[in-house]
């Protein structure tokens, strides 16, 4: 059988998951965390404690602030210090809400033990709801709110539910891990989010780079099969190592051989895709009311002395993460957020953990050097690796030359910003940096042109009103 | 740790440069390299070792002294370019002529635009195409190469060359072949008479495996030149077989494996996307048969190449690849 992929571009990077090994661990509470007010994409959520308040684990510390928002909850108990700005991981002031760590005391509702909970509840409306109160967000990298990804706009089926197993980028395993320790957890939370959707079909694509993980998923599917009407229908899919795999696009294409058109969502083509914790955390939502309180962070690189997958009470400040293990090495000279190829570098080590903080990743200069640009020698390199089909050498003359018509006109707005362009281009040229400029402002005028024309089309309906005989 | 990088992402970076790619095409070039030596001896390591060396010092001196910025000779294009030229001349050439190749070569072709990535036209070729017209006696009898260590070498022209004059004489194909005593076996392990780069088409074809195999260059472009010459030829060799030369002799014979594995490949002066590759390469093969047959070149891969990559940027605007989420 052919290997499954996606169909246009990708690379390969060097797997370098040197971490595979290392089982989930709990990191041990710190004593203070911060939990950010926006750790969504949408509305930032509302505070509802004050300070002096003493909270428990699991207790809501902010509402949802819009519809595109989610519930942030205390991931410690302890008593809430201050809320206001602090500065994120790149510099910039975010709300947080900074809560000072005493004993380890949850709320009471929340089931705590071991044992597997199979039976799903009936009404998928009463799912969501638990969802949303979970605070559960889409722990892929976009963390969008999962509740409103389960509720399709009127008139958009859901036909296949994706799981997103791939892991792509190089270094990170806590994906891996996941699947290999919760798997019962990750099947489980497939069925409810299954049930919630009104889907028929379940697949859990996982890269085959991580045979074990596909066997045990595997096994615990069939398993599974005889305990529920919820439980069939679920499929696990192997597919070819290839990076961007987990983007929601290419894994949409290698699944389901279908393709979001450009500026449109996944659920256009019936497609709704969480990643593997997502279906954790949506689990333990569900069936535990356990919000959305840790999530597990790989921390690795060949400079780092150890090597972990650990299990993170949200809000945790990443060097006390960095200190459990031993410290920043010395040869490290940069810290990633993610993966090495779409994760963030790090500009402030006091920042702390977020929902959707899946690794730390530790370079040494040599491994993140980038090499002195030459000229583009026209070998199609770039274009090659684009897995939207884009021509970044293209991109990037229209974007010195600032041609915004002939950028659009190429699609520098379709970029998903995976980075495949400048990792392979043999003469150095920093394309993505260049075109990821010109497409925010391609996206700018794009947006204020369709802000126009509506505010155009809303004037010529108002004249049109006016213009119309009162018959009152 | 001292300071803490930020910078965007992506974070790493493949080991494919420049220069990775560039070696790797030296790297290509070697079997027939040596094959040639062996054949032809001193005289043609005299070519090679004044072409490469032409064409890495004048670029020196160009990028140092006239456009006052830092040498690129590192990238190996400009070795490329020299072992190119040098493969595309007899090894007879006098050593004065072939530096006048790589002047025009890397002087004129590849530094005048720009440097590497900026030429519309193959280098080398340019310089051949040159020398053919300076210097034409120099460039169109070539010495018959005889067997390993062979002393007495014996000028004639190449077997388009012969067989060319010959029909004009009234001969037909096949008594030319018999005559000229040309055999495909010959034609493919070594010893025809050509430039020194054409001595043996399996040291090419291995060059080309090779290229491909790292992923270097993409078979497209030479396939679509060799299946057009391929079968274009066919139909005029079944149409009338003594006056046209029949497929075999034509992939075999006149720099062409030379020309479609490592001349309509070179990145620079080739079209990026693959449908435009299968169209260039589609051209070349055309226009070379048609030089062979009715023009008054006994061969034709060099004039077809450079005609063809003049069509280059309408084929770039033409042929974009295939986007994601957009029929
Ligand atoms: S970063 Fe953008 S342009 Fe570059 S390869 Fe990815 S999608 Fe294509
Ligand atoms: S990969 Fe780099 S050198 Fe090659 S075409 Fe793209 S921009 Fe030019």
């Amino acid at each position: 059988m052919a290997k499954r992929t996606f169909s246009i571009g990708g690379v390969h990077p060097a797997d370098s998951k040197i971490s595979r090994g290392c089982k989930l661990e709990y990191l041990p509470i710190p004593p203070t965390v911060y939990i950010a007010l926006s750790q969504h994409i949408g509305a930032p959520a509302k505070p509802v404690v004050t300070v002096g308040d003493k909270v428990k684990v699991g207790q809501v510390l902010a509402e949802p602030g819009g519809f595109m928002s989610a519930y942030i909850h205390s991931s410690v108990s302890g008593t809430v210090k201050s809320i206001g700005p602090r500065k994120d991981l790149s510099g910039n002031n975010q709300m947080v809400v900074e809560i000072a760590v005493e004993g380890d005391e949850w709320m009471e509702n929340i089931d705590r033990g071991d044992t597997l909970v199979t039976d799903i509840p009936d009404d998928p409306k009463a799912i969501i709801e638990k969802i949303k109160l979970g605070g559960v967000v889409g722990l892929g990298g976009a963390t969008f709110p999962t509740h409103v990804k389960l509720s399709p706009p009127p008139g958009k089926v859901c036909e296949m539910l994706i799981i997103n197993g791939c892991e792509c980028e190089p270094y990170l395993t806590s994906d891996f891990r996941t699947l290999l320790e919760k798997g019962e957890q990750v099947v489980i939370g497939t069925a409810i989010i299954k049930k919630a959707l009104g889907v028929a079909k379940a697949t859990i694509a996982i890269e085959d780079n991580k045979l074990e993980a596909i066997e045990h998923i595997q096994k615990v599917v069939n398993e599974f099969k005889s305990k529920g009407p919820e439980y069939s229908g679920i499929e696990v899919l192997s597919l070819m190592k290839k990076y961007p795999e987990g983007g929601e696009k290419q894994l949409i294409d290698a699944v389901m051989h279908r393709q979001v058109k450009s500026g449109g969502l996944p659920i256009d083509v019936g497609a709704v895709v969480d990643n593997v914790c997502t279906a954790l955390a949506v689990y333990e939502a569900v069936q535990k009311n356990k919000p959305l309180i840790d999530n597990s962070v790989t921390v690795t690189g060949e400079c780092f002395p150890k090597q972990a997958n650990l299990i993170v009470r949200v809000g945790t400040p990443l060097n006390y993460v960095i200190d459990y293990l031993g410290g920043v090495p010395e040869a490290a000279a940069k810290v990633i957020s993610g993966g090495p190829m779409m994760g963030k570098s790090i500009a402030n080590l006091e920042a702390a953990t977020m929902k959707g903080t899946g690794g730390l990743l530790f370079l040494t200069r040599e491994q993140t050097k980038r090499m002195p640009e030459s000229n583009c020698i026209r070998c199609g390199k770039c274009a090659e690796a684009c897995p939207m089909g884009l021509e970044p050498f293209l991109l990037n003359r229209l974007a010195k030359a600032g041609d915004t018509d002939a950028l659009e006109a190429n699609a520098v707005q379709d970029c998903i910003m995976c980075g495949c362009c400048l990792y392979s281009c043999p003469a150095g040229i920093p394309l993505l940096d260049i075109i990821s400029q010109a497409r925010g402002q391609v996206m700018g005028i794009m947006r204020a042109r369709t802000a126009a024309a509506k505010a155009a089309a809303e004037a010529a309906k108002a004249a049109a009103e006016a213009a119309k005989p009162k018959s009152e | 740790m001292d300071k803490i990088l930020v910078s965007p992402n992506p974070h790493i970076h493949s080991a494919t440069t420049t220069k990775v790619l560039m070696r790797d095409v030296v790297i290509a070039l070697l079997p027939a390299v040596i094959v040639s030596v062996v054949f032809y001896g001193w005289k043609e390591l005299l070519v090679l070792a004044v072409s490469v060396l032409s064409c890495l010092a004048i670029e020196y001196l160009i990028t140092r002294y006239c456009m006052k910025k830092a040498s690129t000779i590192g990238d190996w294009s400009a070795a490329v370019t020299g072992v190119l030229l040098a493969l595309n001349l007899p090894p007879t050439t006098p050593w004065w002529v072939v530096f006048l190749g790589a002047l025009v070569a890397i002087g004129v072709a590849k530094m005048t635009f720009g440097g590497l990535g900026q030429n519309i036209f193959n280098p080398a070729l340019v310089g051949r195409v040159f020398l053919l017209i300076s210097f034409p006696t120099y460039m169109t009898h070539w010495e018959i190469p005889q067997g390993l260590f062979g002393v007495d070498a014996i000028s004639g022209a190449t077997p388009l060359g012969a067989i060319k004059e010959g029909l004009m004489q009234g001969a037909s194909v096949p008594d030319l072949m018999a005559s000229h005593g040309y055999t495909y076996s010959q034609m493919l392990f070594a010893n025809i008479g050509g430039s020194a780069g054409e001595a043996c088409a399996i040291a090419i074809l291995v060059g080309f495996i090779y290229l491909v195999a790292r992923k270097v260059i993409k078979p497209w472009i030479t396939l679509s030149i060799l299946g057009t010459v391929a079968a274009v030829s066919c139909i005029f060799w079944l149409a009338n077989p003594a006056q046209f030369t029949d497929p075999l002799f034509n992939l075999l014979t006149g720099g062409l494996l030379l020309g479609s594995c490592f001349m309509a490949t070179d990145y620079v002066t080739s079209p990026m996307s693959i449908k435009g590759g299968i169209i260039f390469g589609i051209g070349i093969g055309f226009i070379t048969l048609m030089i062979r047959y009715f023009g008054s070149y006994p061969e034709g891969v060099s004039f077809a190449i450079l005609i063809m990559n003049s069509t280059v940027p309408l084929l770039n605007n033409w042929f974009h690849q295939k986007k994601y989420g957009r029929a």
